[in-house]
C-alpha cells in the first residue's frame, strides 16, 4: 500500500513538473517578455535593468529551475500588465470560483441523481424518452450558448435575475464569499446552474447505466422477493450501488469545471480566476497564463491522485496491478 | 470487347451504392428514425454551406454590399423587417442568414480539418506506441498522460494564442484558421492514440502480423496495410463524436475573442458579436447563430451516438 502511494504521487509529480516545463515554454515561444513591459518610451538602461532583474540572461536550464523553485513556492512573478503579485491576483478571484463551482457539483448531483434513477426505471416512457433526448442536447449545447439563452430569458426578457457581476460579498478572513448576502445568492443562480446543466446530463446518463445494470442483479430481485416495496429497493438497495463512480466521477470533474468555467465566467461577468485568465489571454499577461495552467493542472492531477489512491484502499485488487 | 470486361467486373464486385445498401449500418440506418432524420438536417445545413455563395442573398465579407442604412433590421416577420434580409440585418447592415451560412462553412472546415489533423497524429502516435512498444510506447503515453492532466478547452487556448503570437504580423488575420485547426488538433489526439495503442497491441500478437514480419515485411507497410485498418472502427466512432467537439471548441475560443477574428465569422464569432446587443432589444443578432451552432451539433452527436451503438461489439 505504501509503495502504490509513494508511485502515485511520485507520478503526480513527474506530470506537474511535465506542465511547469508546458508553463515555461509559454513564455519562450510568445516572444521577449521585456517588449511586452515596456512602453516605446522606456530607455535602454531601464530594459536592461529589467532584463537583470528577471534573470533573462542565464541559461535556459537555469532559468526553468528557478521558475520551479519559484512556483512549488507559489511564487509565480508579477503580472505584466499592472505589476502586481500573481498568486495574490489569483487568490483574490479562487473563491467567486470555487464557490460557483461547488454549488454547480451541488445543483447537478441534486437534479441528476433522481432524473438518473427515473430514467433507469421507467424505462421506455415517453417522458425518460424525452430526457434522454434532452441529454443529449445537454451535452451538445456549449456552455456559452446555455448562459447567453439564461440571461435571454431571465435577464431580458422576464428581467426576474441579474445578469452579470458577484452581488455583494462579505470578506471572511482571505476568503471571500457570495453566499451570505441576497445579492449574491441571486447573482450566483443563473451562473451555476449554467455551469451544471452538461454535468447533470453526464451524472443522469452514468446513473441510469449503472442503475440498469443494478437492478438485473440477483440481490435487487431477491430484495423485491422479500416483498420489500419498490421504490425502497431502488433506492436504499440499488441505488446504494451506483454511487461510487458516481461520488468519483464527480470529485474528478471539479477539477474540470473549474477549467470550464473560464467560459461561463466570461459570459456573466463572474469575477473568478477564468475571467482573470481570459483578460491575461487578451493583454498577452504571461506570468498569470502561466500560473492559471499550473494551479489547473495541480487540482486536476492532486484529485486524479487522492481518487486513485482512495480506490486502492478500498478495493485491494487494484494495488496488485500496480 | 471493353464492355464486356466492365459488365463482368461489376458483377464480381457489386457497385459502391450496392454494397452500401447492403450493409449491415445501411439497413440499421433505415431503421432508426433519429438517425435518418439527423442525417437529413446535417446534408441541408452541410450543402447550404457548401453552396453558400449560390444560396446567399449577401456576400458579407463584401464591404460595398452593405448598406448602412439596413443596419439592425429585424427578421422578415416583424413588423419593420425588409426583403431580402430574412432574418434580419447586423449593426453593419450584414445580412443575419448570409453571415449564418458563411459562418457554418467556417465553422464545419475548421471542425472537418481539425478532426483529420488530431486523427493522424493520434494515430500515428497510437500505432507506433503500440507496434514498437518499449521507450517509444513510454515517451508517446507519458506525453499523453500530461496533455489528459490539462483541460482541452485550456490547451486550445493557450496553443491557439501562443502558435497567433509566434506568426508574423501580417500572417494572423489569414492564418487564423489554421491555428485553431492546430490548437483543437493538439487538445484532442490522445483519444486516438489510446484506442488505437490498444487494437494494436491485440493484432500485434495475431498469427497473420507475425507470418507478415517472418516474411520481413516492412514495419511501416505492416502498419499501414495490415493493422491499421484493423483498428478504424472505434477510432471512426470517436471522429465522429470528436467532429462536434471540434465545432464547439472553435466556437467557444471565437466566443471568447481567441478564434476567428470578425473580419471572417464563424459562428462562434458572430455569437460573440450578437452577444453584445443582447440588452439592446436586437435579439436576432444572437438567437439565429446560436440556433444554427446548436442544431449542428446536435444532429452530429446524434449520428454519433447512433454509429456508436450499432458499431459497439457490446450491444450486438
Amino acid at each position: 500500500m505504501l509503495v502504490f502511494t509513494i508511485s502515485r504521487i511520485a507520478n503526480a509529480i513527474m506530470v506537474m513538473l511535465a506542465v511547469a516545463m508546458l508553463a515555461f515554454l509559454i513564455f519562450r515561444l510568445a516572444g521577449d517578455p521585456v517588449e511586452l513591459m515596456v512602453t516605446e518610451q522606456t530607455t535602454q538602461a531601464d530594459r536592461d535593468a529589467i532584463r537583470e532583474r528577471l534573470g533573462l540572461d542565464d541559461g535556459v536550464a537555469t532559468q526553468f529551475a528557478r521558475f520551479v523553485a519559484n512556483a512549488a513556492r507559489g511564487d509565480f512573478g508579477i503580472s505584466y500588465r499592472n505589476g502586481q503579485d500573481v498568486l495574490t491576483l489569483i487568490g483574490e478571484r479562487f473563491p467567486a470560483t470555487l464557490e460557483l463551482v461547488l454549488v454547480a457539483t451541488l445543483i447537478s448531483l441534486v437534479v441528476g441523481l433522481p432524473l438518473g434513477v427515473l430514467t433507469a426505471i421507467k424505462r421506455g416512457r415517453w417522458y425518460t424518452e424525452s430526457l434522454q433526448f434532452l441529454s443529449i442536447v445537454g451535452v451538445s449545447l456549449p456552455s456559452f450558448v446555455v448562459g447567453i439563452l439564461l440571461i435571454l430569458v431571465f435577464s431580458v426578457i422576464l428581467g426576474v435575475s441579474p445578469s452579470f457581476g458577484r452581488g455583494e460579498v462579505v470578506q471572511l478572513g482571505w476568503w471571500s464569499t457570495g453566499l451570505l448576502t441576497p445579492s449574491g445568492r441571486a447573482a450566483l443562480i443563473l451562473p451555476a446552474v449554467s455551469l451544471s446543466l452538461y454535468q447533470i446530463t453526464l451524472i443522469m446518463r452514468l446513473v441510469r447505466a449503472e442503475m440498469l445494470e443494478v437492478l438485473r442483479s440477483d440481490y435487487v430481485k431477491f430484495a423485491r422477493a422479500r416483498g420489500i416495496p419498490r421504490w425502497r429497493v431502488y433506492f436504499r438497495h440499488a441505488l446504494r450501488n451506483c454511487l461510487m463512480p458516481v461520488v468519483t466521477m464527480t470529485a474528478m470533474n471539479i477539477g474540470s469545471l473549474i477549467a470550464f468555467a473560464l467560459i461561463t465566467e466570461t459570459v456573466f461577468q463572474w469575477p473568478g480566476m477564468g475571467m482573470l485568465f481570459i483578460q491575461a489571454v487578451t493583454f498577452l499577461d504571461i506570468p498569470v497564463m502561466a500560473a492559471y495552467l499550473c494551479i489547473i493542472s495541480f487540482i486536476f492531477v492532486a484529485l486524479n491522485t487522492l481518487v486513485d489512491i482512495t480506490y486502492a484502499v478500498i478495493d485491494p485488487r487494484l494495488r496488485a496491478s500496480h | 470487347m471493353t464492355t464486356d470486361v466492365t459488365k463482368t467486373g461489376a458483377a464480381a464486385r457489386p457497385g459502391l451504392l450496392k454494397r452500401i445498401r447492403n450493409s449491415d449500418v445501411w439497413w440499421s440506418f433505415t431503421r432508426s428514425k433519429s438517425a435518418m432524420i439527423a442525417a437529413v438536417i446535417l446534408a441541408v445545413l452541410v450543402s447550404a454551406a457548401v453552396f453558400a455563395p449560390l444560396i446567399a442573398p449577401q456576400n458579407p465579407y463584401d464591404a460595398a454590399q452593405l448598406d448602412m442604412w439596413k443596419a439592425e433590421l429585424p427578421p422578415i416577420w416583424e413588423p419593420t423587417g425588409e426583403w431580402p434580409y430574412l432574418l434580419g440585418t447586423d449593426t453593419q447592415g450584414r445580412d443575419m442568414l448570409s453571415a449564418i451560412l458563411y459562418g457554418t462553412r467556417i465553422s464545419i472546415v475548421i471542425g472537418l480539418f481539425s478532426v483529420v489533423l488530431s486523427l493522424l497524429i493520434g494515430m500515428t502516435a497510437g500505432l507506433c506506441a503500440g507496434f514498437f512498444g518499449g521507450v517509444v510506447d513510454n515517451l508517446l503515453m507519458r506525453f499523453g498522460d500530461i496533455t489528459l492532466s490539462i483541460p482541452t478547452i485550456l490547451i486550445a487556448i493557450l496553443v491557439s494564442t501562443v502558435v497567433r503570437q509566434m506568426l508574423p504580423d501580417d500572417l494572423r488575420e489569414i492564418g487564423a484558421a489554421a491555428v485553431l485547426v492546430f490548437a483543437i488538433a493538439l487538445s484532442s489526439w490522445v483519444q486516438y492514440a489510446r484506442t488505437v495503442r490498444a487494437q494494436t497491441i491485440v493484432e500485434r500478437n495475431k498469427e497473420y502480423v507475425q507470418a507478415a514480419r517472418l516474411l520481413k515485411v516492412p514495419a511501416r507497410r505492416i502498419l499501414a496495410h495490415h493493422i491499421l485498418p484493423n483498428t478504424l472502427t472505434p477510432v471512426l466512432v470517436a471522429a465522429t463524436l470528436n467532429f462536434g467537439m471540434a465545432i464547439l471548441t472553435e466556437a467557444t475560443l471565437s466566443f471568447l475573442g481567441i478564434g476567428m477574428p470578425p473580419g471572417q465569422p464563424s459562428l462562434g464569432t458572430l455569437i460573440r458579436i450578437g452577444n453584445q446587443f443582447l440588452f439592446s432589444g436586437s435579439w436576432w443578432i444572437v438567437l439565429f447563430p446560436v440556433i444554427q451552432l446548436c442544431l449542428l451539433v446536435v444532429v452530429v452527436n446524434i449520428l454519433g451516438d447512433w454509429l456508436r451503438d450499432l458499431l459497439n461489439p457490446k450491444l450486438r
